[in-house]
């Protein structure tokens, strides 16, 4: 650990509480309506669209024709980016003449683009042709993104408004995620990210001669082993800027390229390094402020910032520390941080990025459900690497995905009210809103459910032919590695413990539908509770009514997230990580 | 009688209602009963199949016996303290029901015919609307209302208060309830609830449990628990495949353990008797709810509504200082006043014949040597007195004796006038006293607020109860007893229609009001307000108007009402937070011990140091089952209630259960590891 690396941690953690009241204050006035410095620019756009498709935008809707109209945009987006991706020989802009994607991966991949996943079974430069990239996944990254933002607002109307039985209108809020706030953002941040030296292109890869030609063993068809000589190397190319800009701030996190944000090409240096973490965590961050803005109540969105940023800082604390520490099994080697070396333990890091930059990518890229990476979490010690597995586990509420970080962690509020309300004796109120069983029931349904795929998708891939094929390492990492996949893909991080083989048709279509039933069956009950609280009445907060602003609040939050999946999966995380851990000390690795 | 006025005195465990208890906690393991209670069926199923497979080691004589019984045991007692805690919570109330039943005798009524002849017939026969006539010695037949007459009542079978009532027709105090004895004279009594359905009978329902029904927030927390079990389930079930693929499979009797132990077994097994006890404290008290619902809408009160007199103030008024006119001697205004109060025997009147006598040292003089003719008050006159030897002394409102005075040729002088206003201000009532058409001075009448008022509105206030006082006062008086009680509102000249739009005004705002009354009139109050607690003396309009009825008629009650209500809640969510904050140290009890043999490198997360993984997890069971023992007091006698504001409540027992929680199962689990591992039991 050096102290230039908690620098780091602490400036980043600072840009985020001077980005969150800006952001906030800008996506509360888009979705109200009011008045922003891009209405001249946007609303002409937005008003033809509306005419072009036939959309009524002062037309409200209630939850159910919300979560209906989310469900069928969602289902025919993700048909597109199937079709597109068993097509792509058809279609333009393919100069590597990509074959058409196989239907099992296919459809994974549609599945993981359209939950804001982007789990990727496949390497990106050797699979997608230029199109297929932009047209279908960068499409999905904008889409996804403005679906979850727009979710998240139409819960936090649901908690605002009284006696109403509508939550707004899911195309307007699309619509408007998109241009007022994705789209516009992405432009600026793309010219940066050129500007820095990431590449923007539509041209054939490119060979080069190296300059240090390699001697290689290469399996011939008969299964010999023959030397080779490799004095070329392909250098793979394409509108990367573009998409490297959506991929962070819609918290996608699906890589243009397989090695994702450790490309030179997707992060050319420290400061796009910074920057791409930066945007992670912008939009949900300052949606907690939206939150407090739209329902009055300014300090209990600070209270639920002041939450997650306790986990988060828990989280890189945790994973910096632990891979700081050197490797203990590795003896007599120099493990001291010096001028030359960051020191610690190097294995699975960006030797551009060094330790902290890697743990604080890795911590901020599994507290947002992004997924994106600058380092292997599959080679991080024992801890280290439980650390992003236990933020995904937490259900990716520490900020959380664009959207879906904020309803979700309003379920974990619902649960922490309803608990707190009981202590001090009054029937549970949230914002002046009574807590009452048909919430309770739908909230716990949403943890619920999120368990129970990760828990039953795991144990079976644990003693199946098919789901152990993707093991690369036995024992415990093994555990750990299905343990991350399923997690992952329900969390709707789509980051991986890699060296794992996912790419079978059991991993493509059980990753599938680990990925659509995290995102749909645990939005739903969130919209259901939306619904239910803006028919509300609301209850006016005396001396009686649990403050949801203090601090004491904040921390029975962050009490009720821990504990909930701490009781969850601290058995499997025993048989993964803790005990891989115990037996590392003990001198055993695998 | 086991209902009397001084609650929270009894033992909690007597012999006869544990003997009884203990025999029902085994009847209550019928799964048909046990399904109601998602957590303890789970168990009970538990329970099954490790009974199962004890049978099937037992015959294939393969397994460790001795510790797969005593698993096998300690998770039936599990089930079976669960039970116990109901059964407890039932019993005493049965114990209530069974000396109720008592008074519900069979009794003969004489009812009216239609030609106004009299017929003897039973009790159970009468009907809604029928007349019946009861005699002094004899039992009332049912609940009803008099019609005609006055009588004096025992009603200590109800109430369990000795001194008897009155009970006449016409006004507030008509309702008479089924079960009470007529002491003196005859009334005749319209019956207003048929057999089965009278007080006597809701009243014996409610204690026992009957028609016991799921309050809303219990069903809330009921599919928390249920949600809390089925996740934890299924991270049991799934832990099975994942033990088979680090190579160390567990037993069933292990894993189902370790689903005992998780699942929160302490709640699930308490909840129905904190229900149960809560609506016990409230019977005990002395007020009878008409549902748990009601009880628990007392804990969510934001305002409460407090009749000024009776409740806030004593109910008379007493008479506190004289202040003569100026020119007139103060023993001579003190002669006045105390000679025409002398016959008044209201207790205001009193009130001025004992402040002449303690302060003046005039005694009060026996009247009959004057020749002394006593004038009463009337409304017309708004004065009394006596006319005494040629003088003619009244006593009245100011305006009244002034008008009086004004007639003769002295007039009020303008201090006296002052006099009465400062009076007024400060919330008293002035008497202005004349002799002879001129006026003497002034008597100060103030209403005492009773003792201790300030502090319980204190208390309120702190638990975010706004008290809004109402009265027939002026706005200026009121005020002032307003101040000197320390209610946080008033409503003045307060008629029954304003008391009804004020509590529809409240409850537009979003907010729950309660209130107590007892005449017709605040029958429509008592019908929109939340929480309608209705005075047992009151009509029975009243009575049918509220959702509780006070059988004490003691309006401060309702601040009771409403700690109960929220005791119920704390309790329940108290233990919610133990339950769910014990699995920590189960897990570290549990998980290592399971995987000890395949990785003993997970020893080092047995940071209690247990024994062997044997005992690590039957103490961990044991300890499970014994805290559902050691908790049934406190569920049934409820957590303690400190009024104070929801954060410093919270904080406070987040720390006794949340934090305690945490701890106390690591020094439990350790203690009885250490005891069985002593005794050879593991």
């Amino acid at each position: 650990m050096t102290a230039n690396g908690w620098f780091q941690i602490g400036l980043f953690l600072l840009v985020i509480f001077a980005l969150t009241k800006p952001l906030g204050t800008y996506m509360a006035r888009v979705f109200n309506g009011e008045k922003t410095f891009l209405d001249g620019l946007m609303r002409p756009v937005e008003r033809t669209l509306y005419r072009l498709v036939g959309i009524d935008e002062r037309l409200e809707m209630r939850w159910t024709e919300y979560a209906i109209s989310m469900l069928l945009f969602s289902a025919v987006s993700m048909i597109l980016l199937y079709l597109i991706e068993r097509f792509q020989t058809h279609l333009p802009w393919n100069p590597q003449h990509w074959p058409n994607l196989a239907p099992d991966l296919a459809f994974n991949t549609a599945a993981s683009f359209t939950t804001n996943t982007n789990w990727q079974a496949y390497s990106g430069e050797t699979t997608m042709s230029y199109f297929t990239q932009m047209a279908g996944l960068a499409y999905h990254n904008f889409m996804s993104a403005a679906t979850g933002i727009a979710l998240a607002i139409a819960v936090i109307r649901g908690i605002a408004r009284r006696e109403k039985a509508t939550i707004g209108n899911f195309w307007v809020d699309l619509t408007r995620a998109n241009l007022w706030v994705l789209l516009p953002s992405c432009v600026l941040i793309a010219l940066f990210f050129v500007s820095q030296g990431m590449i923007q292109n539509l041209k054939p890869y490119v060979t080069t001669q190296l300059l240090d030609p390699q001697t290689a063993q290469v399996t011939g068809a008969d299964g010999k082993t023959t030397q080779q000589k490799i004095t070329t190397q392909v250098i793979p190319q394409g509108p990367v800027a573009s998409q490297e800009a959506i991929k962070m701030f819609g918290t996608n996190g699906g890589g243009f390229f397989n090695a994702n944000s450790a490309h030179p090409y997707e992060n050319p240096n420290p400061l796009t390094n910074f920057i791409q973490i930066i945007l992670i965590f912008a939009i949900p961050a300052g949606l907690t402020y939206t939150l407090g803005r739209m329902t009055g109540s300014q300090k209990h969105g600070w209270a639920v910032w002041s939450a997650m940023a306790a986990l988060f800082l828990a989280g890189v604390i945790c994973a910096y520390t632990a891979e700081s520490r050197g490797n203990p099994l590795l003896h007599g080697t120099d493990q001291k941080v010096s001028a030359t070396q960051p020191g610690g333990n190097m294995e699975g890091k960006e030797i551009r990025f060094g330790i902290a930059n890697s743990a604080l990518f890795a911590t901020v890229t599994t507290d947002a459900s992004c997924g994106a990476i600058n380092g292997q979490h599959d080679s991080f010690t024992p801890l280290g690497g439980m650390v992003p597995m236990i933020n995904m586990m937490l259900g990716e509420v520490v900020f959380g995905g664009v959207g879906a970080g904020l309803y979700g962690v309003l379920v974990m509020v619902i649960l922490a009210v309803f608990i707190a309300g009981l202590m001090v004796g009054r029937t549970p109120e949230y914002l002046g809103k009574k807590i009452e069983a048909y919430d309770v029931k739908m909230a716990m349904l949403s943890v619920l459910i999120f368990s129970l795929i990760i828990l039953v998708f795991t144990a079976i891939g644990v003693v199946t032919t098919y789901g152990k094929a993707a093991i690369t390492n036995p024992g415990p990492h093994g555990l750990s590695q299905i343990l991350y996949a399923y997690t992952s893909g329900a969390a709707n991080n789509g980051s991986a413990f890699n060296g794992g083989n996912w790419n079978s048709p059991w991993y493509n279509v059980t990753m599938s539908f680990d990925m659509l039933l995290g995102r749909f069956f645990m939005v739903i009950p969130v919209l259901a509770i939306a619904g239910n609280l803006a028919r509300k009445k609301i209850v006016p907060e005396s001396a009686g009514t649990f403050p949801v602003t203090t601090p004491l609040f904040s921390a029975l939050l962050i009490s009720v997230v821990l504990i909930v999946s701490a009781l969850t999966f601290f058995p499997a995380l025993s048989l993964g990580p803790i005990l891989e851990h115990l037996l590392m000390n003990a001198g055993k690795v695998f | 009688m086991t209902i009397t006025s001084t609650p929270g005195k009894k033992s909690l465990w007597t012999s006869g209602i544990i003997a009884v208890a203990v025999k029902d906690s085994f009847v209550k393991l019928n799964p048909r009963t046990l399904m109601k209670n998602p957590v303890m069926f789970v168990v009970e199923v538990g329970s099954v199949v490790t009974s199962v497979e004890l049978i099937k080691d037992l015959l294939r004589h393969n397994g460790n016996f001795g510790f797969e019984l005593q698993i096998t045991l300690w998770l039936w007692f599990t089930v079976l303290f669960a039970n116990f805690a109901e059964a407890m919570a039932e019993g005493r109330g049965k114990a209530q029901a069974e000396t109720l039943r008592k008074a519900r005798l069979e009794t003969m009524a004489k009812r009216m015919k239609p030609d106004g002849l009299l017929e003897e017939v039973p009790g159970s026969k009468l009907r809604v609307g029928d007349l019946v006539v009861i005699s002094a010695g004899e039992f009332i037949p049912g609940d009803g209302e008099v019609v005609v007459g006055v009588a004096s009542v025992d009603e200590s079978a109800i109430t369990g208060e000795s001194a008897p009532v009155i009970r006449e027709s016409g006004g507030d105090r008509s309702a008479v309830t089924g079960g009470t004895r007529v002491l003196s004279d005859q009334i005749t009594v319209k019956i207003t609830a048929n057999p089965g359905e009278t007080f006597l009978d809701r009243m014996i329902k409610l204690v026992e449990g009957a028609e016991r029904q799921k309050t809303p927030n219990e069903i809330a927390l009921n599919i928390l628990l249920a949600g809390l079990t089925i996740i934890f389930l299924l991270a049991v079930v799934t832990l099975q495949p994942m033990a088979i693929y680090s190579g160390a499979p567990q037993s069933v009797f292990v894993l189902i353990s370790l689903l005992v132990c998780l699942i929160p077994t302490t709640i699930g097994g308490l909840l129905s008797a904190i229900g149960i006890a809560g609506m016990d404290r409230v019977v005990q008290r002395n007020v009878l709810a008409m549902s748990g619902r009601a009880v628990e809408a007392a804990g969510d009160v934001d305002t409460l509504l407090l009749d000024k007199t009776g409740t806030i103030t004593l109910g008379n008024r007493r008479a506190t200082e004289l202040v003569p006119a100026p020119g007139v001697k103060e023993e001579d205004l003190a002669d006045a006043a105390q000679l025409a109060s002398l016959a008044d025997e209201t207790p205001e009147g009193r009130s001025i014949v004992v402040l002449a006598k303690e302060k003046y040292g005039l005694r009060g003089r026996e009247l009959s040597s004057y020749a002394a003719t006593f004038i009463p008050f009337s409304a017309q006159t708004r004065m009394s007195g006596v006319d005494l030897d040629g003088r003619e002394i009244r006593k009245g409102a100011p305006d009244a004796i002034l008008q009086h005075c004004s007639q003769g040729s002295i007039r009020a002088p303008h201090e006296v006038e002052e006099t009465v206003k400062a009076i007024s201000n400060a919330g008293g009532t002035p008497l202005l006293v004349a002799e002879d058409r001129r006026v003497l001075g002034t008597i100060y009448l103030k209403d005492i607020v009773k003792g201790g008022m300030r502090e319980r509105f204190d208390q309120l206030r702190a638990m975010g109860i706004r008290t809004v006082m109402i009265t027939g006062d002026n706005p200026l008086t009121a005020a002032a007893i307003a101040r000197e009680a320390g209610v946080d509102d008033f409503l003045a000249q307060a008629k029954p229609e304003d008391k009804l739009a004020l509590i529809r005004n409240e409850q537009a705002k979003g907010k729950l009001v309660a209130m107590t009354g007892d005449g017709t009139n605040d029958a429509p109050a008592l019908a929109q307000a939340d929480v309608g607690v209705a005075m047992n003396a009151g009509t029975q309009a009243a009575k049918e108007a509220g959702n509780m009825v006070d059988l004490d008629s003691n309006p401060t009650k309702l601040i009771e009402i409403v700690e109960i209500g929220k005791q119920l809640l704390i309790t329940r969510g108290a233990l919610t937070t133990f339950s769910v904050a014990n699995d920590v140290a189960k897990y570290f009890a549990i998980i290592p011990a399971m995987f000890a043999g395949a990785f003993p490198q997970l020893m080092l997360l047995n940071v209690m140091g247990l024994k062997t993984p044997q005992s690590a997890v039957l103490s961990a069971v044991i300890f499970n089952a014994l805290i559902i023992i050691a908790l049934v007091p406190l569920a049934l006698r409820g957590v303690k209630y400190i009024p104070a504001g929801a954060e410093a409540l919270l904080r406070r027992n987040l720390l006794i259960y949340g934090l305690g929680g945490v701890i106390a199962p690591f020094l439990g689990i350790k203690l009885i590891d250490l005891l069985i591992t002593h005794i050879g039991l593991a």
